[in-house]
């Protein structure tokens, strides 16, 4: 046994020893991949894994560590990554190799063939497979140089981006080599960046400014500040770069990609805006209707994207293998829910207090703490989460410094889209005529055949249902619980008021400047100084615009 | 004979005895006055008539959210502004009250630092903000007391009387100042404690906080500010002033139009009423130990609302029956039933704007007229 054991090593030494010869000619004659992976048996796998436990001398390991990751082997991550970690041990009598991690009664040890679980070891019954520095940096070439081949495109953009984020010289030919063989336009260029973030660091002037200029209409933070480094100065006031050729250049670009991405900092910052904007918009579009047409006030608005809110959670209970469709279960089901519920409370309190608009608001505060505390006594007082549909999720990558997420994206084109419906409802239908003339002259309506208690009960059953759907988009972007109208209720009033009353088109103007205002002020200020500034500032306009930005006109007179 | 003369010659004796239920006010918050600290103090403990302590601070509680009320009372029921935002004035009172009862720690704070609150050491603070100046002094914050909330009401009411802002506007904008403090004051950089507000009082003008005498003393002094609040208000709204006001509360524009200077009148009674706020807030502090943000909450100043509503508005006594009232039965129910206290909230504002809109005073004036009305025919009866 013993004998055909030393053998069959015997005859993969001469094989390892002729593949040791003809590589390190082929790595540097052509790339790896083109040589096509070495097809090794299962057999031949431990034997080639087992190498490493008897290989001694840093050239044998890393001709060892350059066949495994050229091999087919399904654990040639895992094992380079654990030898780069200083993870990989092997049992010193069986000879075998293994993953360990220190334990408290010696190591927890994973056979690395098999993936047999040994249990815990002592300390002296395995050995580690020793390391230095340069196989550390072949590793970490070769490491990369394997997800930079992979078959994800995904992940190759990841591998490329994070030789970006931490450039070395032993990358350059595993980078050059993927760039040959890759045709995806965004690996590409980011395989160009990190190439020439480590020219960047090279001896020769040529190849570093080259670099630079590569460097010009990408706007990678990381190429920015390695260049912006280049224009400091020490304590003498010398330059930390000594090539003056270099660091003017280097200078030059630098300011073109600041200004670019002042730029897209500019309109991301406009986005995230636009996109608080539709949020207030969503929440105060109802409330345009049920005060600004009907004008009552209604403090238990917040309820009603609470009540939208937590008709999405219901739905997404009830079909649990379709979340993705879900949400568009629920906007109906959310727009009936809270629609309704907002019949009843018209018709059962509001009715009698029309002409009474402070009294309306009391009955409507107690309305919205009679919901809240429904709804903790049927569902529990803590937060509830709402899963989001996987198309929400992920975003739009323009460049470097711009993505736009696509859960923004959609609530802004949502919002825009309710707005649009309501807007056709209230201006080109019957119904909405029908409303607006009782809004405008109710006895007149009245008198005209119109029955206004029915619109009014329709109104403000639409301004309700409004809201339900604004809570569908809320579960979307918060936590879902009973709280969750409340943080709301202040801030669309604000957008109401500020807008001007009676006006849907004030209404998206004010949203939408609140919002990109909001987000203007807080890098100077902070969020929550930035929401009072906005607050103070809505105040302040009041007192001079007592109607609104877009009032009314007319002739009457309040008494 | 010739006290009662006084007394009916003098201006606080004319104005009691023109108002019958706020002299019986007067009475049982005098009465309460006197007795509460004596049955705490003098009666032993286990006796029938003796108080525990905290039943004096649970009912000095009651008197400050009173002063509260009378305050709104006097400008939503005699002028019809609608604030939303009184809760403001109050809590800023009460940061003044626990800025003066800070100062007091002194050394005696966790830090041990004699010149910071703890506050300030624990966020690596050097030194004291300058609006922490000068209010070691007991009478210099007794003064901001009134100030603070006074300067608040003139600006912002300035602001919004001459421009015109009324109704639900004015309600809306009130909402959205006292929601602004309430951010700014759960800043740390606003140096006023952040989200944990201000606490752990030692004591006031060299009176332990916690001592029984203390406690019946700041009680006493909260029933006294009641009724001197609701004389004064007497006084306002009795005066050719308050018919002013009344006019405005039923028809400004008309009230304008013959002449008055609406907003100045409006921006008094609001300052007043500002002022009166800031002083329970006052009293209220060293009674419950601690003052935070959360009183700045929009819920907090709707609720004083309520307390108005259903004690009766426009009436002055009936805000002080409604905020006693309201809070027992808060105090009772979140104890007893705390699922229920909500809906039951939410039901009482329903049930008293549709069917008491003029809350348990006119409910009692209501059964009053009724027995009167059925007594008028028998007396007519009788003497045909």
């Amino acid at each position: 046994m013993k004998l055909t054991h030393i053998d069959t090593h015997a005859v993969f030494r001469f094989i390892l020893f002729c593949l040791v010869i003809i590589l390190p000619m082929q790595s540097t004659a052509a790339p790896i991949a083109t040589v096509g992976q070495i097809k090794i048996q299962r057999e031949d796998a431990a034997l080639l894994l087992n190498e490493l436990i008897t290989a001694k001398s840093t050239v044998d390991k890393i001709n060892l560590i350059n066949l495994i990751a050229n091999s087919n082997l399904p654990q040639r991550v895992a094992v380079l990554e654990a030898l780069q970690s200083g993870d990989l041990y092997y049992t010193k009598k069986a000879k075998q190799l293994v993953y360990a991690h220190s334990h408290a009664d010696g190591y927890s040890a994973v056979a690395v063939i098999g993936n047999e679980d040994l249990g815990v070891v002592g300390s002296r019954a395995v050995r580690k497979i020793s390391i230095n520095n340069e196989l550390r940096t072949v590793l970490r070439g070769v490491l990369a140089e394997i997800s930079l081949r992979s078959e994800n495109t995904a992940e190759r953009l990841q591998a490329a981006k994070n030789l970006v984020r931490s450039p070395a010289a032993e990358f350059l030919p595993a980078i050059e080599r993927a760039l040959v063989m890759e045709s995806d336009a965004k690996v590409i260029e980011a395989l160009k960046l990190a190439a020439a973030m480590v020219n960047l660091n090279s001896d020769e002037q040529v190849l570093r400014l080259e670099a630079i200029e590569s460097f010009r209409g990408s706007l990678d933070s990381d190429a920015m500040s390695l260049l912006a480094a280049m224009q400091l100065t020490d304590s003498d006031g010398n330059y930390l770069e000594p090539d003056d050729l270099v660091r003017e250049s280097a200078a030059a670009v630098l300011k073109q990609m600041r200004s670019e991405a002042k730029i897209y900092k500019l309109i991301e910052n406009t986005f995230f805006g636009l996109s608080l904007g539709s949020v207030l918009l969503l929440t105060a579009v109802g409330l345009a209707i049920t005060f600004g047409v009907m004008g009552v006030i209604n403090m238990a608005h917040g309820e009603m994207m609470m009540l939208g809110a937590y008709t999405t959670y219901v739905i997404q209970l009830l079909m649990p293998n379709y979340i993705d469709y879900s949400i568009i279960v629920a906007i109906p089901a959310a727009f009936m829910v809270s629609g309704l519920v907002g019949i009843v409370i018209e018709r059962g309190i509001i009715r009698h207090l029309y002409g009474r608009p402070l009294e309306t608001l009391l009955a409507t505060f107690g309305v919205s703490l009679i919901l809240q505390q429904a709804v903790r006594s049927i569902f529990s007082p803590l937060n509830k989460s709402v899963t989001a549909p996987s198309w929400l999720s992920g975003s739009l990558e323009i460049n470097g410094a711009l993505s736009l997420t696509y859960n923004r994206l959609y609530i802004i084109a949502f919002s825009l889209i309710v707005l649009l419906l309501l807007v056709f409802l209230l201006k080109k239908t019957f119904v909405g005529l029908q409303m607006r003339a009782v809004t405008q002259n109710r006895a007149m309506a009245n008198s005209m055949g119109i029955r206004t208690g029915w619109v009014d009960a329709l109104t403000f059953g639409l301004g309700s249902g409004i809201a339900g759907i604004a809570g569908v988009a809320l579960s979307q972007l918060t936590n879902v619980g009973p709280n969750l109208g409340q943080s709301y209720i202040i801030d669309s009033f604000m957008v109401v008021v500020f807008g001007g009353v009676g006006n849907l088109f004030g209404t998206f103007f004010a949203a939408m400047s609140l919002g990109v205002a909001n987000k203007f002020l807080e890098p100077f200020a902070g969020a929550v100084l930035a929401k009072i500034f906005v607050l103070v500032f809505i105040i302040l306009f009041i007192q001079w615009r007592p109607r609104g930005l877009f009032a009314l006109k007319g002739r009457s007179v309040e008494d | 004979m010739l006290n009662t003369k006084i007394f009916e010659r003098s201006a606080i004796g004319r104005l009691l005895l023109a108002d019958k239920a706020g002299s019986y006010l007067l009475m049982v918050l005098f009465a309460a006055m006197v007795l509460v600290p004596l049955c705490n103090l003098l009666m032993p403990e286990g006796s029938f008539l003796h108080i525990p302590t905290y039943i004096v601070v649970l009912l000095g509680k009651y008197l400050c959210y009173a002063l509260l009320a009378l305050a709104l009372d006097l400008i939503w029921g005699y002028c019809g502004i609608l604030s939303l935002g009184h809760g403001a004035f109050f809590a800023l009172g009460g940061y003044v009250m626990g800025m003066h009862l800070m100062r007091q720690i002194g050394e005696r704070g966790v830090y041990g630092n004699a010149d910071l609150p703890d506050f300030m050491v624990f966020l690596n603070w050097t030194e004291l903000p300058w609006y922490w100046y000068g209010f070691d002094s007991f009478f210099f914050s007794m003064f901001m007391v009134a100030l603070v909330p006074a300067a608040l009401a003139f600006v912002f009411g300035w602001l919004a009387f001459r421009s015109r802002v009324t109704g639900v506007y004015l309600s809306i904008i009130t909402q959205a100042m006292t929601y602004a403090l309430l951010l700014a004051f759960f800043r740390n950089d606003m140096g006023f404690g952040g989200n944990n507000g201000l606490t752990d009082f030692k004591d006031i003008l060299g009176f332990n906080l916690q001592s029984d005498v203390t406690r019946c003393v700041l009680f006493a002094l909260s029933a006294l500010s009641v009724m001197l609040a609701y004389i004064l208000c007497r006084a306002i709204v009795s005066s050719k002033y308050g018919r002013v006001l009344v006019a405005i509360r039923d028809a400004e524009s008309r009230t304008r139009f013959m002449g008055y200077r609406v907003e100045h009148f409006k921006l008094f009674v609001f300052v007043v009423s500002a002022i009166l706020a800031g002083i329970a807030g006052a009293l209220y502090v060293p009674q419950v130990g601690i003052i935070n943000p959360g009183e700045f909450g929009p819920i907090n100043s709707i609720e004083i609302v309520i307390w108005v509503a259903i004690g009766g508005r426009g009436t002055l006594f009936g805000a002080v029956i409604g905020a006693v009232a309201v809070n027992y039965a808060k105090t009772y129910f979140t104890g007893a039933f705390p699922e229920v206290w909500l809906f039951m909230l939410g039901a009482l504002f329903v049930i008293s704007t549709l069917y008491l809109p003029k809350g348990i005073v006119g409910v009692v004036k209501q059964l009053q007229d009724r027995r009167a009305e059925r007594n008028a025919p028998t007396s007519q009866g009788a003497q045909s």
